[in-house]
């Protein structure tokens, strides 16, 4: 069981399929300006990244290796349109907001590099664990940053005021520029910084290393 | 033709691909180390953009859509369920097709290119040009122009990238924000720059 719970658990911070991995990106920066939005988007990801773990590795010995890519996108896809639906049917406004990025889960790089890298090679049970675990790990970073975005931003959380805003008579000055696009790129970037000054061993080599300077003060004067 | 014009312009600074909506993100931070790749890779992203976009229209509005079945007979049937792995399959399709056209016919762009053409498949800017032509409803000709733009905006962004990198290689960056954590943090800085077309309304 611990490899189960390993994998459930290491994507999350040990192996953090945004901050290590660099998959996925693409929506986790424009659906984090409200909680709202940022939770259905969450739920959504891990229902297909779980699921379609799931399904690509039961199906996984019957797959000819030429084709696997497409039998993937179809499995992801149609999983996609299933969310797709439902969120119309059941959460109509918040799938307005979502706009183009619900379709968009089908390219995120996450539930494909997941499926190809993890489901292939491994029994269902373990896939869909696997799969569940990597969506939550994207869900602590779009939770984290959107918190930040939505608190300063806009003064509450998840539509509920929290800081009194100066609009409403109250002491709080909203950051405007929480809610722009630059400010997720700000937020991912300290959440990466944040979180390699925690576990050392996610540090990058240094591609060019500048040499000490080696005269002393008093030669350089 | 001025609106075309403006479209254009519209779809390569104002709705930047990348700085505004944040789409392609993956590729757009792993192919952005050197010059060189970022520009193949954005004159790929270029034609494939150009492609496909004007073709997931066709079939939007004479398969998909509610009534478009009209001219066979149906014109009561809805697809547009289908849309969104109709689309990705199209772009798989386009994709390999020119994969194929461009090593028979034109060698030299073919190995220019490389591996990135397939990567293009699932680049989220391509599928989301695709959805964003759907979601604003433009004419076939609209499509041919915002393809067109959003795929030269997005280009540009990456060569810009490319290049701020390739500098930023001899800096003294503290450890923890080194590769990833400082490329993020550019990329916002320069989505900041990008913003300041926001205000231009045409």
């Amino acid at each position: 069981m611990a490899t189960l719970k390993e994998a459930l658990t290491s994507p999350v911070f040990k192996n953090n399929p945004i901050a290590l991995q660099i998959l996925g990106i693409c929506s986790a920066l424009a659906v984090t300006s409200s909680l709202k939005v940022t939770l259905v988007m969450c739920i959504s990801v891990i229902l297909v990244t779980g699921f379609s773990n799931l399904a690509v590795s039961a199906i996984r010995n019957h797959i000819p290796s030429s084709i696997r890519i497409i039998v993937q996108m179809v499995i992801i896809a149609s999983l996609v349109i299933v969310v797709d639906q439902l969120l119309k049917a059941y959460a109509f406004a918040i799938s307005k907001q979502l706009s183009v990025f619900v379709g968009l889960i089908i390219t995120n790089c996450i539930v494909m590099g997941r499926a190809e890298g993890f489901a292939m090679k491994n029994p269902p049970l373990a896939s869909f664990i696997d799969g569940i675990g990597n969506g939550l790990g994207y869900s602590v970073v779009l939770f984290s940053v959107g918190f930040v975005r939505e608190l300063l931003g806009s003064g509450s959380l998840f539509g509920i005021d929290v800081l009194p805003t100066i609009n409403d008579g109250g002491w709080y000055v909203p950051n405007g520029l929480l809610l722009l696009p630059p400010s997720a790129f700000f937020l991912i970037g300290i959440f990466i910084w944040i979180l390699r000054a925690v576990q050392k061993d996610q540090v990058e080599k240094e591609e060019f290393k500048i040499t000490k300077n080696t005269r002393s003060v008093k030669e350089a004067f | 033709m001025e609106h075309f014009i403006s479209l254009f312009i519209r779809s390569v600074f104002i709705e930047n691909m990348a700085l505004a909506f944040f789409l392609g993100m993956c590729t757009f931070l792993a192919i952005s180390k050197k010059i060189q790749a970022a520009i193949g890779l954005g004159i790929a992203v270029i034609v494939v953009l150009t492609l496909t976009v004007p073709v997931n229209n066709l079939i939007y509005n004479y398969l998909l859509r509610d009534g478009a079945l009209a001219w066979a007979g149906y014109p009561d049937v809805d697809l547009s369920f289908l849309g969104l792995l109709s689309y990705i399959g199209v772009i798989a399709a386009i994709v390999q097709i020119m994969e194929m056209f461009l090593d028979k016919f034109v060698p030299a762009l073919y190995s220019a290119l490389g591996v990135f053409l397939p990567l293009i498949t699932v680049n989220c800017a391509i599928m989301g040009g695709s959805l964003f032509m759907v979601e604003r409803d433009y004419t076939f000709a609209e499509s041919v122009v915002y393809g067109a733009g959003a795929g030269t905006g997005w280009a540009l962004a990456i060569a810009a990238l490319a290049g701020i990198r390739e500098k930023l290689k001899y800096s003294d960056v503290p450890e923890g924000l080194r590769g990833l954590g400082i490329t993020f943090i550019t990329v916002g800085l320069m989505s900041l720059g990008f913003m300041s077309f926001g205000g231009i309304d045409l």
